[in-house]
């Protein structure tokens, strides 16, 4: 089964090409990771998976369904969801606030104008017990601009799961993280539900290797080669593009 | 586990609940009715100014839309409740609520002009939604009375039970009752799912689409409620004035209402109340102190609270809000 699927998409912005032609298949619960050199159009391929930019011509398949033509938002409801490489939260609402929205969208309790937040119980159950998962429960109340930088990225991943993706999105999840918090974040992202299918964007090759089943290697805005993570790391074409001296 | 639950049930209550300032902001008013019997016309005035910053704080404090042309739905509705008043149906509560309705419905109808686009494409499109309107009122003489102003106008009793009278003692009850209403109301929304949404599309839009929230039919909607609120205050002032003059267009209007948001601060829904008393209290002051330059000490206390920044000027609109919305700041910052 496929969770994920592009075809021949294309990007073009006017006479750049950053998505060339991309053909892509991610199976449904694959830890499916995309490298690629800076300026490979890993960036891009997201946001037309995600729907920021619509594609210059190509299709997105999510479970089978055409949902090119779709925004952002009907994206998320379809079971899509992303993580951003740079933090995107609200600085000045607490990690409570941020999961109770999360949480009650999905639910489609958004526009509810006639409850307060606390009479919505389940929802608060649900994000009590999500962000205690992603162990945010001690500082729930506090700024989330004020958290260190490891816990903020958790509520950035806790805020993707929160609306139950089918497919998850993660843009370099660690980066950025001091190394003492790198291992709790990378640890919640290894125990992420085997249901949900993970994209992962990554530069860190260990996190990579120790983490994705199989592995799409973007070059020029083109999928340059694709494969398990030891036909990859074989691969000598890809050692001379991407790897470089590293290998 | 449970005691996480527990912990996030009582934040979330905490969020709701009425303060003691609450309380004793809506007392003062009241009494003001008894203390300050000499002073209801310009209190009414407050009142109505209040409701009007309100309305303008659901749209820009709530969901980040700067508007330059807000009086177009107070105007709307001063009108609309004029024309009723004087032609079909003169008891004030009716007209409120025809004045909100049809201030609604257009706001619902141009609500598409602030979806998109920067600030200053709102600011523009705002504001000239309402010069058209200002002069449609002004050419259609025929039914707004044109540049005389809208005249008989002869309100009944309110509700059939309350005379408007001389010295604006029931006037000032009814407008201090809508704004307490409809400022009750406008809490609930705020602190309700629907609010949170709105709260971060403004400061965020990216990543509230990307939790699934529809940001056009959320804004669609604020921006018809408080349109409706806008309406109600013009309403208000033609029903205890009897009068509707071509000036409830005017820009300086628009312009107002944004400097008493300033001064109050924005977000946390009673900065329009206390902008509106000190605006007031200041022009007052200011008009009969210096005649000739009021508007030159105002322009400077705005060039001040903007420059010097609210919080460090006053710092208790901030401390207000904070204990408002919890411990959470009050809101205005973006996140980067």
């Amino acid at each position: 089964m496929i969770a994920l699927e592009t075809r021949h998409l294309i990007k073009r912005f006017g006479g750049f090409t950053a998505t060339h032609d991309v053909s892509l298949s991610i199976r449904k619960g694959a830890r499916h990771a995309l490298i690629g050199p800076n300026g490979a159009g890993k960036t891009t391929l997201i946001n037309l998976f995600t729907g920021v930019f619509a594609p210059t011509s190509g299709q997105i398949l999510l479970d089978g369904e055409d949902i090119t033509a779709l925004p952002v938002h009907a994206r998320v409801a379809r079971g899509l969801s992303r993580t951003f490489q740079i933090n995107q939260l609200f600085g000045d609402f607490t990690p409570l606030d941020s999961m109770m929205l999360a949480i009650g969208e999905r639910k489609g309790h958004g526009s509810r104008f006639w409850r307060s937040l606390a009479a919505d119980r389940d929802v608060a159950d649900e994000a009590a017990a999500t962000l205690e998962r992603f162990r945010l429960a001690d500082v729930m109340s506090e700024e989330t601009r004020l958290l260190p930088y490891g816990k903020q990225r958790l509520l950035e991943i806790a805020l993707a799961i929160a609306s139950e993706p089918k497919v998850l999105l993660l843009d370099e999840p660690a980066a950025g993280v001091p190394e003492e918090e790198r291992e709790e974040v990378l640890s919640i992202v290894r125990a992420l539900p085997e249901n949900v299918t993970v994209v992962l964007i990554e530069h860190d090759m260990d996190l990579v290797f120790s983490f994705a089943d199989r592995i799409s290697v973007l070059a020029a805005g083109a999928l340059f080669a694709e494969g398990t993570v030891q036909e990859i790391a074989r691969d000598p074409q890809v050692k001379a593009i991407y790897l470089g001296e590293d290998a | 586990m449970t005691s996480g639950k527990t912990l996030a049930l009582t934040l979330l209550g905490a969020k709701g609940r009425w303060r003691m300032w609450e309380f004793a902001l809506w007392l003062v008013a009241i009494a003001a009715t008894f203390l300050l019997p000499s002073q209801l016309l310009i209190l009414t005035e407050v009142a109505i100014l209040a409701l009007f910053a309100v309305s303008l704080d659901l749209i820009l404090g709530y969901a980040g839309i700067v508007s330059l042309g807000h009086t177009a739905f107070f105007g709307l509705g001063a009108y609309a409740a004029g024309i009723l008043a004087r032609d079909y149906v003169t008891e004030p509560v009716t007209g409120l609520v025809f004045a909100g309705l049809v201030s609604g419905l257009f706001g619902l109808a141009t609500s598409f002009l602030v979806l998109r686009g920067s600030d200053l494409t709102r600011l523009m499109t705002t504001f000239g939604v309402a010069m058209l309107l200002a002069e449609l009122g002004n050419q259609m003489a025929w039914l707004t009375g044109g540049a005389d102003g809208l005249s008989g106008i002869s309100m009944s009793p309110i509700l059939g039970l309350f005379e408007f009278d001389l010295w604006g003692r029931n006037g000032y009850i009814y407008c201090l009752a809508v704004l307490i209403v409809l400022t009750f109301i406008a809490r609930r929304i705020v602190n309700s799912p629907f609010g949170l949404s709105l709260m971060a599309i403004k400061r965020n839009p990216r990543r509230a689409a990307m939790l699934g929230i529809s940001p056009k039919r959320r804004i669609v909607v604020i921006y018809a409620i408080s349109a409706a609120y806008a309406g109600m205050a013009g309403a208000l002032l033609t029903q205890t004035t009897s009068f509707v003059s071509p000036d409830v267009l005017a820009f300086h209007r628009s312009a107002d209402v944004l400097l008493v948001l300033v001064i109050g601060g924005a977000g946390y829904l009673y900065g329009g109340i206390f902008g509106a008393i000190i605006f007031t209290l200041l022009r007052d002051w200011l008009s009969v102190a210096t005649p000739q330059y009021w508007m030159f000490w105002i322009g400077l206390i705005l060039v001040a609270i903007v420059m010097i920044g609210r919080e460090r000027l006053t710092g208790w609109p901030a401390l207000l809000a904070r204990s408002l919305r919890g411990k959470s700041e009050p809101a205005g910052k973006e996140t980067p």
